[in-house]
């Protein structure tokens, strides 16, 4: 008679196995992390949680001199402190939950050389506690929003708006696909952490960020159509600020990119977790 | 009969020796192309038997090979084997931190590994918070801490600090907290890896009273790996022993401990001349080393205080510098701890001649070693100063083993306690 266990330990496992079922076991760790993530960031410091706001402020104020002032971009005549803080909003929650997952494996090391949990756990409560820092920094971006809209500024919110929670969703999507792909390499290839900080950072002049697409010449268009996070900071601006595009063509596009990142991401980590520890 | 709650079959785990990181990338490429080839690892083929006295060479070692064995419910099962012998890397694949290379491990029930106390604790989060960070780590739930919060507390005996950050704490206080929360896990299997090495020892008296209560009222089943034999003996029904990540035997632990014993120090029965495991040029060869006491007769066992020769005798087979010979000789416990050492550099020993045979005679007046099993590792070696390396001509770890019995060495008519040292010492007392 065939015995039945609950747990079988192999080499190989299934490349979808993902163990959603331990996942949901272990969700209370996942809150624990993510709490832990949000808390330790403002222990000992006399301002607390404000100093989630210090971070997108100081950038916005940098780029309205540096890219508005000095360097005189066009920002299609939306207030340059809203245009800029518009984007930068959305790209950090992008590229903290890139640049943080793509190092879990190294960085928790000690962790998870001592004791077993489901590994997708960690990647997740970045993701979440991204979220809760995106989230204030949006409510700063509404505040700024709210003082333009009262002064008559030349911005028109749209109905497109309704599509916000789906932007939020694919950004934090596309953040962890990236993510999960770049960990399970950086375990083995070290030198991928430097070419990550250098690529995020390339990545954001790749996106209309700091310049709106009508500035670029039609072969740059195209050229940054394939860009997948240029429609989702596309459809943000339009939304808000009446500037931009909204393309649902290349929202779906940045929807399917996404979802093949998420599950490539999945079977490359998922893979890698079961040996990393002996190449970390 | 109860049932088998962790299968073990046929696993072996193969690991990179040395620098991991150069070269990869094309050992990689090799792999993948002998995968989709559907043929094995080619790296697999060359490892080679786990033996760490050995220099390897292939890059690759079987840190495991071929282990099977069953664990039944409610069994406490020791794990003992020298240093390197695999015993963590059983570990680390039953608690699934690292996957078999080979084989398969099955499991009924919830597995929890104690490999580290307080893992994943934040020093900038408070007791409480790490308790609850600690236990979900360990795979307990929200509610299931909720209920067992106040005897975590009671048991770490860190109430009146609950709510300070952990940074503030002893190292001593962290282990005890981190304890605290393990010993409220409640698992199926538990696995626990020396851990009780650390703390006083108070606490591991704690600790290993919390174990044998979970396996005898919970009838909840243990896996204990430490060096600890007295532990083990304690705590565990069958033993298991590991050498050079072969599994050598399976029985009770009083068996079990009894055969590693005699397996480390049977070794040191095999002649000088036959021992493979040396170091060194052999410029000069140990060829027998033996003990003798007071009245110059060779024995095995000695009592503490006794006075005991050794004496090396030796072939030399080139010219050696006298000014830079040194020779140093070590003796370990049962637990392979060093717990003494003789070195002629540090005594200023030197010697006129050293003829092309002979021996060498080191003399103890009186046996300082309380009862237990040593064994004896000895170096000769050239060298230029204290600070350059040692260029070694002979070296052999656990070359010969000794016995001390029980002795009487104040004369007192009292025989000494065993273990450790007796140190020479005078008492008085001044009355006022």
């Amino acid at each position: 008679m065939e015995e039945k266990w609950d747990l079988v330990i192999e080499q190989k496992r299934h490349l979808l196995d993902l163990k959603l079922r331990q996942i949901w076991l272990y969700r209370d760790l996942l809150f624990l992390f993510v709490k832990r993530d949000i808390t330790v960031v403002y222990k000992q410091t006399v301002l607390g949680p404000l100093w989630f706001f210090v971070q997108p402020i100081m950038t916005t104020l940098i780029y309205v001199f540096v890219f508005g002032n000095v360097a005189n971009i066009s920002t299609d005549g939306v207030p340059k402190p809203l245009f800029y803080m518009s984007g930068i909003v959305l790209w950090n929650y992008f590229s903290e939950c890139f640049s943080r997952n793509s190092d879990t494996f190294a960085s928790n090391a000690g962790v998870f050389g001592k004791v077993y949990f489901p590994r997708l756990i960690t990647p997740l409560s970045i993701i979440f506690s991204n979220a809760v820092k995106f989230l204030l920094q949006f409510g700063l971006f509404l505040g700024v929003y709210a003082y333009f809209l009262i002064k008559g500024s030349d911005i028109r919110p749209q109905i497109e708006l309704i599509a916000l929670p789906f932007l939020i969703v694919l950004m934090a999507l596309m953040g962890l696909g990236f993510g999960l792909i770049f960990s399970s390499m950086t375990t083995k290839y070290k030198d991928l952490k430097f070419l990550i900080q250098f690529g995020v950072q390339l990545l954001m002049y790749a996106t209309p960020i700091i310049y709106p697409m009508s500035t670029l010449s039609t072969k740059y268009q195209t050229i940054l159509w394939w860009n997948p996070i240029t429609h989702i900071i596309e459809a943000f601006k339009f939304g808000f600020l009446g500037q931009g595009s909204f393309s649902l063509i290349g929202l779906a596009y940045s929807t399917i990119f996404s979802i093949f990142l998420m599950v490539f991401g999945t079977i490359i980590f998922n893979k890698t977790e079961q040996t990393f520890m002996d190449t970390v | 009969m109860s049932k088998t709650v962790l299968k073990v079959d046929n696993v072996s785990k193969l690991y990179r020796l040395g620098e991991v990181g150069t070269g990869t990338i094309s050992h990689d490429l090799n792999r993948w192309w002998a995968k989709i080839r559907g043929k094995e690892d080619p790296f697999a083929k060359i490892g080679q038997t786990n033996d760490r006295t050995k220099k390897s060479e292939s890059d690759y070692v079987w840190a495991l090979q071929d282990i099977n064995f069953e664990v039944k419910e409610g069994d406490v099962l020791g794990i003992i084997g020298r240093n390197g012998a695999g015993k963590s890397t059983l570990l680390k694949l039953i608690s699934r931190i690292t996957s078999p290379s080979k084989g398969a491990i099955k499991a009924k029930g919830r597995i929890a590994a104690l490999l580290e106390v307080g893992t994943g604790m934040n020093s900038e989060l408070t007791a409480r918070e790490n308790i609850y960070l600690n236990g979900a780590i360990l795979g307990m739930r929200k509610f299931e801490i909720d209920k067992k919060f106040d005897e975590i507390v009671d048991f770490s005996g860190c109430a009146l600090f609950i709510d300070t950050p952990l940074k503030r704490y002893s190292s001593g206080m962290r282990v005890r907290l981190g304890f605290a929360v393990a010993a409220f896990l409640e698992p199926e299997i538990l696995i626990v890896d020396e851990v009780l090495a650390v703390g006083d020892a108070e606490f591991q008296k704690k600790a290993i009273g919390k174990m044998q209560d979970v396996s005898k009222s919970d009838g909840r089943t243990v896996l204990f790996v430490s060096h600890n034999m007295a532990a083990v003996k304690s705590l565990c029904k069958t033993g298991m022993v590991l050498q050079n990540g072969s599994l050598l035997y399976t029985g009770t632990t009083e068996d079990s401990v009894n055969f590693y014993l005699q397996n480390i120090y049977g070794m040191t029965n095999k002649s000088l001349s036959e021992r493979e495991d040396r170091k060194g040029n052999k410029k000069i060869l140990m060829k027998e080393i033996l003990l003798k006491n007071s009245s110059g007769i060779i024995v095995p066992e000695f009592n503490s205080g006794e006075k005991c020769s050794i004496n090396f005798i030796f072939e030399r087979y080139q010219a050696i510098d006298l000014n830079q010979f040194t020779m140093v000789v070590q003796f370990k416990n049962d637990q392979e701890e060093l717990v003494c050492t003789i070195a002629t550099d540090e005594m200023g020993t030197k010697f006129d001649k050293i003829g092309s045979s002979g021996t060498i005679i080191i003399d103890i007046p009186r046996l300082h070693f309380r009862a237990g099993n040593y064994t004896l590792t000895y170096m000769i070696s050239e060298k230029q100063s204290f600070n350059t390396p040692h260029i070694v001509m002979d070296f052999l770890s656990e070359a010969v083993s000794l016995q001390i019995n029980k002795g009487d060495y104040w004369n007192t008519g009292m025989l000494n306690r065993p273990k450790g040292f007796i140190q020479e010492a005078f008492i008085q007392i001044e009355n006022e």
